[in-house]
C-alpha cells in the first residue's frame, strides 16, 4: 500500500504564534492513523494545515505524491480530503438534509448523492427523524452525527476527524468508533484526532504523539498503548 | 401539508407571489386604516371640507404610487441585504451600481431613438432589452468593484472596506460623469418618449364614482419587480448555488471544507445583487424620466433604509421594508399637507419616513423581521 498523505517538516503559524514546528508524518492508503496530544499541542492545526484552511510557512503537504500545500481548501476537498472539524461547523440555518447536501457539494451524480444519504441515515437513524430540522436546533450529539454524516457524503479518499467523540454519551461513542472502523474496512483512509486516546489507539494501526507543535513519538498503535510515557500522560495510567 | 410545501410550483411560484401580495396588501391596508382613523379623529378641525372624503378620494392613487416606488426600493434593498448577509458589510457603492443600470438603460433607448428604430419597435421589447443590458452591466460592474475594492481588504477591520465602499461610490459617480461628458457632452440623461406606457388603464370599481386609474407604467414596474423577486427566491432557495450562498453566509470556513469556492460565491452574490440593482435602475428611470450620475444617492439611501427597516441580512425583510417605506413616503407626500392645512407639504415626506424608521428601530433594533440571509427567504 502506498503513502496517501505525507507531511514533511511542516511549520504553521497563527500570526506570530508558531503552532507547528516541523511536523513530519505520513498516512498509508487504507490505514487508520491517530494523532494524540494534550490541549494546545497542535492536533487541530495539523488537520487544518492538511485541509488548506491554513497554509504552511515551511515544509510541504503531499497527497498521493502531489504537493497540495498551497491549494485553497475547496480545491483540496475536490482531491478527496474530507475534514470534519473540531466544533462540528454545522450550518445552523440549513436543515439536516441541506447540511448533508452541502457535504456532497462537489459530487455531481444525483444517484451517488442519494445512495450516500441513505447510508448516512442508516448509520444515524436519529438524523432521518430530523431531516427538516435546522442544524442549529439539534442537540450537541446530534450535531456531531450530522458533522460526521456530512463528512461521509463526500466519500473522501481520506477522512480526517477532529475529536468525533467529544460530548457524546458512551453508547454513541461506540457507534461512532464502529462507524469509523466500518468505513475504513470499506476502503476509506482515516486520520483521527482524539481526546479519548485509549479508544483511538484501539482502532488505529499507527499513532503519532504531538507535543507543543512537534511529533515526539510514533509507533504502532498497540505498542503506543503499552508505552510508559503515553500511558502516564494520555491514558491516565500511573 | 408537507407535500404541498415541497411542491416546486408552490415553493417557487405560489408562495413567493402570495407573500409579496400579502405584504403589499397588508401594508397598504394598515396604513390606510391608520390614515382614515386619524381623519375621523381630526375631522372636526376642518370646516371648509370633509377631511375623510378628501382623504378617500385620492387614496387608491396614493397606494399605487407608494407600491410602485416601494417595489423599486425593495429590488435595490435586496442587493444591500444579500451582500450584508454574506459579508456583514454595507456595500455603499450599491447606489451607484443602481444608477449605472438606469443610465445604461436610458442610453440604450436613446440609441434606438437615434437610429430611428425606437418608433417602430415594440415598446415592451425596448424596455426588456434595456433591463437585460442593465442586468448585465450592473451585475458585472458590481463584481469588478468587489474584486478590486473589497476583496483585497477582506480580513481587515470592518471599517476599512466600508470606507473603501464610500470611496468607490464617489469614484463611480465621477467616472460616469466623465464618460457622459466625454461622449455626450452633457451629464443629464433623459428618457426618450416612446410607446403608450405612460397612459392609464381605467378600471370601473363597483361602489366608486370615478374609475380607478392605473398608469400602465406603474403596473409594469410592479410586475417586473415581482418577476425578479420570484426569480431571486428561486435562485436562493431552489438552486445549488443559492444553498451555497446561504452556507457561506452562515459559516465561511465550514463552507470551504464542503468544497465551496467561497470567493466565487461572494462574487456571485455581488453579481446577483448588482444585476437586481441595475434592473431597478431602469424601472426607476421609467418613473423619474431623467437621471444624472448623482441620481443613485437618494434611492440608494432609501433602499438601504428599507433593508434596515426589514432587518438587514433578511431577504424577506428587504421586500417588506421597501414596500413599507415606499408607502409611508407616498402617504406622507400626499396627506401631510392636507392634515396640517398646508403647514407641512410633500417636501417633508422624507423626514416623516425616516422618523418612522427611527421609531421602529428603537422598539425593534433588528428590524421588522430580524434574522439573516442564511435563513430561508
Ligand atoms: N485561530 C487561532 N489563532 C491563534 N492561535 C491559535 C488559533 N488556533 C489555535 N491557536 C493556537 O495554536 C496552538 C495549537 O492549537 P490547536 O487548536 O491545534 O490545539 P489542539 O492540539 O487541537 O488542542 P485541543 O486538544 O485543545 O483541541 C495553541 O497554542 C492555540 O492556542
Ligand atoms: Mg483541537
Amino acid at each position: 500500500m502506498g503513502t496517501l498523505l505525507e507531511l514533511t517538516n511542516v511549520h504553521s503559524y497563527y500570526g506570530h504564534i508558531h503552532a507547528l514546528k516541523g511536523v513530519s508524518l505520513h498516512v498509508n492508503e487504507g490505514e487508520i492513523v491517530t494523532l494524540i496530544g494534550s490541549n494546545g499541542a497542535g492536533k487541530s492545526t495539523t488537520l487544518r494545515t492538511i485541509s488548506g484552511m491554513i497554509h504552511p510557512k515551511e515544509g510541504k503537504v503531499e497527497l498521493a505524491g502531489e504537493n497540495i500545500s498551497n491549494l485553497d481548501a475547496h480545491r483540496i476537498v475536490t482531491k478527496g480530503v474530507g475534514h470534519v472539524p473540531e466544533g462540528r461547523g454545522i450550518f445552523p440555518k440549513l436543515t439536516v438534509q441541506e447540511n448533508l447536501d452541502m457535504g456532497a457539494y462537489t459530487v455531481n451524480d444525483q444517484k451517488t448523492i442519494k445512495d450516500r444519504m441513505e447510508l448516512v441515515y442508516q448509520t444515524f437513524p436519529r438524523l432521518k427523524e430530523r431531516v427538516a430540522q435546522y442544524g442549529g436546533t439539534l442537540s450537541g450529539g446530534e450535531q456531531q452525527m450530522l458533522a460526521i454524516g456530512r463528512g461521509l457524503m463526500l466519500n473522501p479518499r481520506i477522512l480526517m476527524l477532529d475529536e468525533p467523540s467529544m460530548g457524546l454519551a458512551p453508547v454513541l461513542v461506540d457507534l461512532i468508533f464502529d462507524t469509523i472502523k466500518k468505513l475504513n474496512e470499506q476502503g476509506t483512509t482515516i486520520l483521527l484526532v482524539e481526546q479519548n486516546a485509549l479508544m483511538a489507539l484501539s482502532i488505529a494501526n499507527r499513532g503519532y504523539v504531538l507535543q507543543t507543535g512537534s511529533i515526539v513519538l510514533t509507533d504502532d498503535a498497540a505498542k503506543l498503548k503499552k508505552n510508559e510515557m503515553v500511558q502516564k500522560t494520555y491514558l491516565g495510567i500511573e | 401539508m408537507k407535500q404541498i410545501a415541497a411542491n416546486p410550483v408552490y415553493k417557487f411560484l405560489l408562495f413567493p407571489v402570495g407573500q409579496i401580495i400579502l405584504f403589499a396588501l397588508g401594508a397598504s391596508v394598515i396604513l390606510s386604516l391608520v390614515t382614515v382613523l386619524l381623519a375621523y379623529l381630526f375631522k372636526s378641525n376642518f370646516i371648509d371640507f370633509d377631511l375623510v372624503e378628501r382623504i378617500m378620494l385620492i387614496l387608491p392613487q396614493v397606494i399605487i404610487n407608494g407600491l410602485t416606488i416601494g417595489f423599486v426600493y425593495s429590488t435595490i434593498a435586496l442587493g444591500y441585504t444579500m451582500v450584508y448577509g454574506v459579508l456583514e458589510f454595507i456595500n455603499f457603492s450599491h447606489s451607484e451600481i443602481f444608477m449605472v443600470g438606469g443610465i445604461v438603460g436610458i442610453q440604450l433607448m436613446a440609441y434606438f431613438e437615434h437610429t430611428g428604430a425606437l418608433a417602430t419597435m415594440n415598446e415592451y421589447l425596448v424596455i426588456a432589452l434595456a433591463i437585460v443590458l442593465a442586468l448585465i452591466v450592473s451585475g458585472s460592474l458590481a463584481v469588478i468593484v468587489e474584486r478590486t475594492a473589497y476583496k483585497p481588504l477582506r480580513g481587515a477591520p470592518k471599517l476599512v472596506p466600508l470606507i473603501s465602499a464610500i470611496g468607490m461610490s464617489f469614484f463611480l459617480q465621477d467616472l460616469v460623469r466623465l464618460i457622459l461628458s466625454l461622449t455626450t457632452g452633457e451629464f443629464n440623461v433623459i428618457l426618450p418618449k416612446f410607446g403608450t406606457y405612460d397612459e392609464f388603464w381605467k378600471l370601473a370599481v363597483p361602489g366608486m364614482e370615478d374609475p380607478l386609474r392605473i398608469q400602465i407604467k406603474s403596473a409594469l414596474i410592479v410586475g417586473i419587480a415581482i418577476l425578479m423577486l420570484v426569480i431571486l427566491n428561486f435562485l436562493v432557495n431552489g438552486t445549488k448555488v443559492g444553498k451555497a450562498i446561504r452556507a457561506v453566509a452562515q459559516d465561511r470556513p465550514s463552507a470551504s471544507l464542503m468544497g465551496i469556492n467561497v470567493n466565487q460565491i461572494i462574487s456571485i452574490t455581488f453579481l446577483i445583487g448588482g444585476a437586481l440593482g441595475g434592473a431597478a435602475g431602469v424601472l426607476f428611470a421609467l418613473k423619474a424620466t431623467k437621471l444624472d450620475p448623482f441620481s443613485g444617492f437618494f434611492p440608494g439611501l432609501k433602499a438601504f433604509t428599507s433593508a434596515v427597516l426589514g432587518g438587514i441580512g433578511n431577504l424577506t425583510g428587504a421586500l417588506l421594508g421597501g414596500l413599507v417605506l415606499g408607502l409611508l413616503e407616498s402617504f406622507a407626500a400626499s396627506y401631510l399637507g392636507i392634515f396640517t392645512n398646508g403647514a407641512f407639504g410633500a417636501e417633508y415626506k422624507d423626514i416623516f419616513a425616516f422618523a418612522i424608521l427611527i421609531v421602529v428601530l428603537i422598539f425593534r433594533p433588528s428590524g421588522l423581521l430580524g434574522q439573516t440571509v442564511g435563513q430561508k427567504a
